[in-house]
């Protein structure tokens, strides 16, 4: 069995949740973040056997998967359109209730926390809409900062190839067709997902972002996210 | 922020809320400033705290479950602040409305402050709302209100009685601890956000009279001056 990490106060990116300012974290929170198409699930599979196998506890989480409200963001998504600093105040809600009922005690209980991406997708679907990145940094003042977080940088042309070959079709939001950026819809997700990655850019030294090349095949981009991962974890015991 | 630069970014309507704990009487005032605003010919949007229905439907089933936390519990309110305000506050307000509101931001900042989320965050959460034009605040004594709500002993829901604040096991009791720290907090924000604040012990008409005192030096801008002589004018067309 491998050790747990020193338990240490939980770190926060802006005033944090002042009634939880005193629980301690003994576990790590990995954050992988990149568009749909990324790798990111795939990754996340062979990085949870790995580290369980290692005898690390794992819980994995992900966006739109609170039991409170996860169903509801769908099914509004499509009834009527919301502005945009509704749906993002609206997927804050989501997160927060994650965060507080499964990362924030999954790592008080020492586990390692896979996180399907981050408020960092949230952020950037905001900004690109329009929303001052200002403010978003202060709305997810209370999210609790990760001890790692991977972007798995895709050239957008091959996300459109594997998100076509792996659904069918592409995802309403995700081609950013709410943005009217253009009539085609081929064109409008080669913009909005470089819109995107500008914005991951612009993240990268302000949250600690580390790039991962994610053109690469699955095997190899594993190899990279988990020698990083291991030496962390070795590091921090 | 001071009323002069609020008056710029909502430079045609006029944006006027009402605060104050549960039975401070500001829903009725706001009534009949409402009728009174539109007896005179202008054009009038009246919201009301926590009514979005796309919120409300998604909403409901987590309040159900009493699980929310305080920081869950301010975002989905925000939520439902910012649909409002995106749908129908912000661009009526450019269309020259006179908004009137039941609760607005100092509701949120107020009761999220006493749950235990920081003043700071709340406040910059809601730092895309406009500053009302006036912010009325009804202050009475906890007791009178509690009072005058709890009267029929009605059934309290929930968060409502703040009984997830762990005050009280009794609903009343917890509902009576819960107001009086709603009230602290609007106190401390009395001055900061200049509400124009209503003795809501005096008699209905009395207060109603002070609050349209207020609203006719709202009146007397030359733009909505404007607007009240046109439709005069229509109103003369009558018979």
């Amino acid at each position: 069995m491998t050790q747990q990490v020193e338990a240490h106060p939980l770190r926060f990116y802006g005033d944090g949740i002042s009634y939880l300012k005193r629980l301690e974290s003994k576990g790590s929170l990995i954050v992988i973040e990149g568009p749909d198409g990324s790798g990111r699930s795939s990754q996340i599979d062979l990085i949870t056997s790995h580290l369980e196998a290692a005898g690390h506890a794992v819980l994995t989480t992900g966006l739109k998967r609170s039991e409170l409200i996860g169903a509801g963001i769908l099914e509004a998504k499509h009834k009527l359109p919301l502005g945009k600093k509704t749906l993002a105040l609206f997927y804050a809600a989501d997160f927060a209730d994650q965060l507080e009922h499964k990362i924030i005690p999954a790592l008080h209980a020492g586990y390692v926390v896979l996180a399907d991406r981050y408020i960092y997708t949230l952020m950037a679907r905001s900004s690109v809409r329009g929303i001052p990145r200002s403010w978003s940094h202060d709305l997810f003042g209370f999210a609790v900062k990760p001890d790692l977080v991977f972007y798995l940088d895709v050239p957008p042309e091959e996300l459109f190839h594997r998100v076509f070959q792996k659904y069918g079709s592409l995802d309403y939001y995700e081609s950013g067709a709410d943005m009217g950026l253009s009539d085609d819809l081929h064109e409008s997700f080669i913009l909005y997902q470089r819109g995107i990655a500008k914005e991951f850019k612009l993240m990268e030294s302000k949250y600690g972002i580390t790039r991962i090349d994610g053109g690469r095949g699955i095997p190899e981009v594993n190899q990279e996210l988990q020698k990083r991962i291991d030496g962390y974890l070795r590091s921090s015991r | 922020m001071g009323r002069a630069e609020s008056a710029r970014r909502t430079n045609k309507g006029r944006l006027i809320v009402v605060e104050g704990i549960d039975g401070s009487g500001k829903s009725t005032q706001l009534h009949l400033l409402d009728k009174w605003l539109r007896s005179l010919g202008l054009n009038v949007f009246f919201t009301e705290w926590n009514s979005s229905d796309v919120v409300k439907e998604i909403t409901s089933k987590g309040k159900k479950k009493a699980l929310l936390t305080p920081t869950t519990f301010s975002l989905l309110h925000a939520t439902d602040f910012a649909d409002r305000y995106e749908r129908n506050i912000s661009p009526l307000l450019e269309a020259g409305y006179f908004v009137l509101a039941d609760r607005y931001i100092y509701t949120a900042l107020a009761r999220d402050v006493v749950r235990g989320c920081t003043s700071m965050w709340v406040r910059k959460v809601y730092s895309f709302a406009a500053v009302p034009d006036i912010a009325f605040y009804f202050r009475v004594p906890p007791d009178v209100a509690m009072d005058r709500i709890l009267e029929g002993r009605p059934k309290l829901k929930y968060y409502e009685a703040g009984m997830d604040l762990n005050l009280s096991n009794d609903e009343y009791e917890s509902y009576r601890i819960f107001q009086a720290r709603i009230v602290e907090q609007y106190e401390s924000m009395v001055t900061k956000d200049r509400f124009a604040v209503i003795d809501g012990t005096l008699d209905i008409e009395e207060q109603q009279t002070l609050m349209r005192r207020h609203v006719s030096k709202l009146l007397a801008l030359p733009k909505v001056r404007a607007t009240i002589e046109v439709s005069r004018r229509q109103e003369g067309g009558h018979p």
